[in-house]
């Protein structure tokens, strides 16, 4: 208390011209905002192509029609709409069940080894370049049954889906709130009851939407279904068959020496567009519903 | 601690007392709490230490709780009050490395045994905690959880016991037109009252309550009260809390609680006015803490 006061100092005053500080302040916000115009307009530029070079195409004979034969003009993608439907559909049968189960146990339990190791294998998986994953799908599934098939494409979607739903359904359990666990734990709830009852209501939207995420990126993939569904021009909706998908069509369509199929590239670009994000649009609006009773 | 806070509170509960014209409420302890009959007390500890990994955070504890009637847990932050009330119904199973010692009797069976049916334990012990904590879901399903977890089908039993455990927490009137609305568009008050109902829904015997009412506004906190001191004639309750105008309002036993000791155990009365320890006059008269 008795230590002498320190000298009195001189008022402050602010120092610089307060115009070069708000031209600065000025400047980074504008900076700010080129960024994210800058993020947005590659998708703005792509939707705008896609929907330019597209939109003539599709007709309603483009939808419901098989692809025609070399020289003949017209024909539509039905056979691929319905294959992509089915192996994204495969794909996520296969990869939501055990993606949510492996999050799960990796956000109860995975703070041993083999969590580690788990979770370091599913972020490794999510840097595997596709076309590897088609690979190995092949060698899974199309060596063992001989010839190219619908399975085999929905195999190898299933392993690019897997990694994004094991690592976000971790994250969004372990946001649920301890809070929550307590309660029902206090109530005399079995820890499986908890988690079926309690954790997973509350994190299915987060989880539904990491799943979607991870189905709209399955449906565009081109490269693991190569060599695994292979592609078809006819009609094929048995899964042990070579199988359409958009994709495929996309690649040789667009790579193709006809300016008629790479316009039909566009509109089959466009369609694949359309559908992921109606199926993102619709699964948000049943996520959104009010608390069951 | 909470000078301003509670001298206001205290005065508002005078103002409206918290005990309703009707019935008598018999219990009040009339025996010293060394020597009860065994089915008089629903918890008991008997030479209690609790360790969080090296940290010794619960020191040699034993005493007896009387059935239906309230004890108030009390001392300064960290010294163990809230450990020992989750230990009653093993709740502190779920953080790592905690180790005990000695028994905590419910009933007059000691429950930190291996073969104890813990689920079992913490239906017949309930728990409400300091914020309120209802699940993300309707009102009706808050409180209809724990009855399912007792394998509850048939839908009239439900409804009637979901009324029954929302009258019993001073809740019914207010929500029973939007049962199934959000739990969480409720005010935080009416929240904390919504745990208890969830609580008592399963009939448990026991009632802990962890600071019930320290993250509610006055007028909350009095309704609270008022609750707890309706439901010892059905219940028995122990609360731990900061306020020690809370404790004396409310409770018929207080415990006074030291850095991982029990310091006194005695009448609420008795301790409020004459205590035996210095460390216990010290605290209530707030000299620390």
């Amino acid at each position: 208390m008795t230590s002498p006061a320190p000298p009195r100092l001189a008022p402050l005053v602010a120092s610089g011209p307060s115009f070069r500080r708000r031209l600065f302040d000025r400047g980074s916000t504008v900076a700010c905002y080129l960024a994210a115009l800058i993020v947005i307009s590659p998708l703005a530029l792509i939707l705008w192509h896609v929907v330019r070079l597209g939109l003539p195409g599709l007709t309603p004979d483009f939808f419901f029609h098989l692809p025609k034969p070399v020289g003949e003009t017209g024909g539509g993608v039905a056979n691929a709409i319905v294959g992509t439907a089915l192996m994204v559909l495969l794909g996520t049968l296969f990869s939501v069940p055990i993606g949510v189960g492996a999050g799960l146990y990796l956000a109860e339990h995975g703070d041993g080894r083999f969590g580690t190791l788990v979770r370091t294998t599913a972020d490794v998986l999510s840097g595997v370049p596709s076309i590897v994953i088609g690979v190995a799908a092949y060698g899974l599934v199309v060596v063992p049954m001989g010839r190219f098939s619908g399975l085999a494409g929905g195999v190898a979607l299933s392993i690019i889906m897997l990694p994004t739903i094991v690592r976000s359904t971790e994250e969004v359990v372990r946001l649920v709130p301890r809070s929550y666990r307590e309660a029902a734990l206090a109530l005399g709830a079995p820890r499986w009851r908890v988690i079926q009852q309690i954790v997973l209501p509350a994190a299915a939207p987060a989880v539904m939407t990491a799943v979607l995420l991870a189905l709209a990126r399955a449906a565009g993939e081109t490269a693991p279904l190569l060599f695994t569904a292979l592609g078809s021009r006819f009609w094929s909706a048995s899964l042990d068959r070579p199988m359409a998908s958009l994709p495929v069509y996309i690649f040789d369509y667009a790579r193709a020496p006809y300016d008629d199929w790479n316009r039909q590239a566009w509109s089959a670009a466009l369609v694949l567009l359309m559908l992921v994000t109606l199926v993102s649009a619709l699964v948000r609006l049943t996520v959104r519903r009010v608390p069951r009773r | 601690m909470k000078a301003g806070g509670g001298a206001s509170l205290e005065s508002r509960v005078k103002v409206s007392p918290p005990k309703p014209a009707a019935p008598p409420r018999p219990i009040v302890p009339e025996r010293p709490p060394s020597k009860p009959a065994l089915e008089e007390t629903p918890i008991a500890t008997r030479g209690f230490n609790l360790y969080y990994g090296a940290h010794h955070a619960l020191k040699n504890i034993s005493f007896s709780i009387h059935a239906r009637s309230v004890t108030a847990i009390i001392g300064p932050s960290g010294c163990g009050k809230s450990t020992l009330l989750r230990s009653f119904n093993r709740m502190n199973d779920l953080i790592a490395g905690v180790r005990t010692e000695g028994e905590v009797l419910v009933d007059g069976r000691n429950v930190l045994t291996r073969e104890t049916d813990v689920v079992e334990l913490r239906r017949r012990v309930g728990m409400v905690f300091q914020r309120a904590n209802p699940f993300p879901k309707s009102i009706f399903a808050n409180v209809d959880f724990g009855l399912r977890l007792l394998g509850l089908r048939d839908r009239t039993e439900v409804e009637a016991r979901v009324e029954q455990a929302l009258r019993q927490a001073a809740l019914w009137d207010e929500v029973k037109d939007r049962l199934d609305r959000s739990a969480l568009q409720l005010s935080g008050g009416q929240q904390q009252r919504l745990c208890i109902a969830r609580c008592l829904a399963v009939e448990p015997e026991v009632v802990l309550m962890d600071e019930p009412a320290s993250a509610l506004d006055p007028a909350a906190t009095a309704r609270i009260e008022e609750l707890i001191l309706d439901l010892k004639r059905t219940y028995t309750i122990v609360v731990v809390t900061h306020n020690m105008q809370q404790a004396a309002r409310v409770s018929d036993c207080t415990a006074f609680m030291f850095s991982g000791e029990l310091i006194e155990y005695d009448e609420t009365a008795r301790m409020f006015t004459s205590p035996t320890q210095k460390l216990t006059e010290d605290y209530i008269t707030g000299r620390f803490g």
